[in-house]
């Protein structure tokens, strides 16, 4: 059974359309050089995609759909500073940190692939470190917009269902990068211990990993940001 | 000897076709720390113009035009270097890529009831609250 496998991902392809169909086509591997991990990790993530899709379409259809005048997101989540309000400060600060830690998880899964595990490790716990900063600003921001009297069932300030779509959205992407953070520390220790050169068998799955695992720890985390870009686009700048 | 086969796959067959000299594989992706450097420096530069956008009050559709431009940037930019679809199988950047399509085309069809949604209040409700 292994060799008819090995025997079709060493095929090669033709260009294009039909290189894809010859992928698909018949009882065999889909994805030749992608392994199963990747390839499982980028489904989820597909899968994923269709959430955050279909609560952002649900804010659309709310926001068009009401008589009421929709609040303004850059006097609402303005924060006071030195005197002056300056818009959406809060946002753009969280929309820094979350790409900050985007570029440290790519070096961190480079240096994973160079075996350098001290800077792999390091770079993780400092994505995992932004991370919950990102986290904190997000419960900071809740908690200013709560004592202001922001509730899933109105506000102050306009259409009611202003704080139901926030709350859900921003609470459901609050959760995937704690989510994250819990395993990107995870993720650093087994690479700081050397699990991966070792192979030490995972504590859950029992199986050996690699430093591939590192990559779809990445994978994850990148998509985080992936969603908040359109978050940051779509529910504070529109 | 399951799991052997499991984990080896993916290194082995990437080994063999490079052996054959087939496909240029890539399960090892490794990339000079410049274009690192330079995708994470053009996302700050990008985040930066989207606030601006809004902190200079740029109104109407100049400003849901440059937001959907920065926006799409930035996504394409994390997708293809950071989460390294750029350099993926044809067949595996098809199959995660083209289903979110389907996203647009419910969006269509949530634009014609929200608008008929919104029809029926004001025609039932009145204009105002």
């Amino acid at each position: 059974m292994a060799e008819t496998t090995l025997a079709n991902s060493g095929a090669g392809r033709a260009p294009g359309l039909q290189g894809i169909a010859a992928d698909w086509a018949s009882d065999q591997r889909a994805f030749k050089n992608v392994s199963w991990g990747k390839a499982m990790m980028w489904i989820f993530l597909l899968s994923d995609t269709f959430i955050f899709g279909c609560f952002l379409l649900s804010y659309m259809t709310a926001r068009m759909s009401t008589r009421v005048p929709w609040p303004n997101p850059s006097e609402v989540f303005a924060l006071e500073i030195g005197g002056t309000e300056i818009p959406l400060i809060l946002i753009a600060i969280m929309t820094f940190v979350l790409i900050s830690s985007s570029g440290t998880m790519a070096m961190a899964v480079m240096f994973g692939y160079r075996h350098d595990r001290r800077k792999a490790a390091i770079l993780m716990l400092l994505t995992a470190a932004l991370g919950a900063t990102f986290v904190g600003m997000q419960a900071f921001e809740w908690t200013k917009l709560i004592s202001e009297g922001v509730r899933p069932w109105g506000n102050p300030w306009g259409a009611a269902q202003f704080g139901s779509c926030f709350f859900m959205i921003t609470g459901f992407h609050g959760t995937h990068v704690t989510i994250g953070v819990i395993f990107l520390i995870i993720t650093a220790r087994k690479v700081w211990r050397g699990d991966y050169d070792v192979g030490r068998r995972g504590f859950f799955t029992s199986r050996r990993g690699n430093y591939e695992g590192v990559e779809i720890m990445g994978l994850y985390w990148h998509f985080v940001d992936l969603v908040w870009v359109f978050i940051f686009a779509f529910f504070y700048l529109w | 000897m399951a799991e052997a086969i499991l984990d080896g796959h993916g290194e082995h067959g990437a080994h063999d076709a490079h052996a054959a000299g087939a496909v240029p594989t890539d399960a090892h992706q490794e990339h000079p720390v410049k274009l690192y450097f330079v995708v994470w420096g053009w996302l700050f530069v990008l985040s930066a113009c989207s606030y601006a956008v809004d902190y200079f009050g740029v109104q109407g559709y100049l400003r849901w035009t440059l937001i959907l431009i920065f926006m799409m940037l930035k996504a394409g930019l994390i997708v293809a270097v950071f989460m390294h679809m750029a350099w993926e199988r044809l067949a595996m950047m098809y199959a995660i890529i083209l289903p979110p399509v389907l996203v647009l085309v419910f969006m269509l069809m949530m634009v014609f009831e929200a608008d008929y949604t919104l029809f029926t209040r004001i025609t039932f409700f009145g204009a105002g609250p």
